[in-house]
């Protein structure tokens, strides 16, 4: 077992779990990914900030629901 | 020079404002907290109305393709030089090559980058601040992007030395809720005397719409009183004829959300303006975050002016002592 990571809002905003509303969510839970990765959105100030990995991993779960207000340092994801 | 590495959530190229085209429609765009926007000009020498960066939020990565002296106010995004943590409120000096960077942010919205010399970007109607909404002023019109080489301006009037600082008592603490001074006025008469009571007890939340246009507040709903609207207004109760706005000032359409408009705000329109911010206040409510709290605090004119000379003497004091 690998430690788990956890990714963090760097921004207060809204958090998304998909590109737009019509499209699926970037990923979901059990999902390989790749440093770099997508995984959702912030939108505040009308500028949408994409959150992405830092590490490979897998993801293990989403801390909080799509569109959500989240503060700053507030845990987003969880990976293992 | 400066390149731009990765360009941050929203950089923009900022001054004292566009001062002076009010009256046609123009806001003034310009530096949210201009306090630190004026401690950040003195601290490398430059002249007052010298362009200088605002950061919002998320840093940027600049690289300085000369040695200069820099200096960094506002809210505290924990800065580093080459990966090294640097003071803000302070004269630093750059060497050529050296990249400044950001952590997440601790406190506040906003920092203020001042290069020596200041921001080199054309000058349109008497001021360099960018107004993003109809993309003029600043670089281009609009946010730095990735990629981008920034100029610098030949506007220091002053050497000062590196290491200079102001004292710990000038710099301004940001916490999670605020409380913002207000005048009351010029269309509170339109709200309940309830409802006036309420804008004034309720503990605001600042909503994800909070920027540079103006910030959004969530908690109660207020009331208008009823009335048969007079010509020209709009149906809504929230409505009245067309009048300007002034900066800082608060309206609620239809009684949800009130929202402070700021530098880059319509000018004027048709609803019921409440209250307005104070303009010493106008720089604390630049580094209000999204999800922060804010009451805000009735004060008579006499105060909001004695507030500002106040303000104003302590950048006279702070200019006397670099």
């Amino acid at each position: 077992m690998s430690e788990k990571k956890v990714i963090l809002s760097p921004l207060p905003g809204v958090f998304y779990r998909k590109p737009s509303p019509d499209q699926p969510d970037y990923v979901q839970e059990g999902d390989m990914v790749k440093s770099g990765d997508i995984v959702g959105l912030i939108e505040v100030m009308k500028n949408f900030y994409e959150v992405k990995v830092e590490e490979d991993g897998v993801i293990d779960r989403f801390s909080v629901e799509n569109e959500t207000i989240v503060d700053v340092d507030q845990e987003l994801v969880v990976l293992r | 020079m400066i390149k731009v590495i990765k360009a941050g959530l929203q950089t923009t190229v900022q001054d004292r404002g566009r001062i002076g085209f009010y009256e046609i429609g123009m806001p003034p765009s310009g530096a949210m907290d201009q306090y630190s926007y004026t401690v950040a000009n003195l601290l490398v020498g430059n002249a007052p109305h010298a362009a200088a960066l605002e950061i919002t939020y998320l840093g940027p990565e600049l690289e300085f393709g000369s040695d200069t002296r820099i200096s960094l106010t506002g809210g505290y995004l924990p800065p580093k030089i080459n990966g090294q943590a640097v003071p803000m409120w302070e004269t630093l000096e750059v060497k050529a090559g050296d990249v400044l960077s950001f952590d997440f942010v601790k406190s506040g919205a906003r920092v203020y980058l001042a290069v020596e010399g200041g921001i080199d970007v054309p000058v349109i109607m008497n001021s360099r601040s960018t107004y993003t909404l109809i993309g003029i002023g600043g670089f281009q019109g609009r946010p730095l992007a990735a990629g981008d080489i920034v100029h610098t301006a030949d506007m220091k009037e002053k050497d000062v030395p590196v290491g200079s600082k102001i004292a710990d008592t000038d710099i301004p603490v940001f916490s999670k809720s605020h409380e913002i001074r207000v005048i009351v006025g010029l269309c509170s008469y339109r709200l309940t005397d309830e409802s006036k009571a309420t804008f004034l007890h309720t503990e605001w939340t600042v909503t994800p719409e909070a920027n540079r246009i103006g910030y959004r507040h969530r908690g109660e709903r207020l009331q208008f009183v009823e009335r048969e609207q007079p010509f020209g207004a709009g149906s809504n109760p929230s409505n009245v004829t067309d009048l300007g706005y002034p900066i800082g000032s608060i309206q609620v359409p239809d009684g949800v959300e009130p929202i402070v408009l700021l530098h880059d705000a319509v000018t004027g329109g048709g609803y019921a303006t409440i209250a307005t911010v104070i303009s010493t206040d106008l720089n604390r409510m630049g580094q209000i975050k999204t999800n922060d709290k804010v009451r805000f605090v009735a004060v008579s004119l006499e105060e909001a002016l004695q507030a500002r000379r106040e303000t104003q003497a302590k950048l006279s004091r702070i200019a006397a002592s670099l």
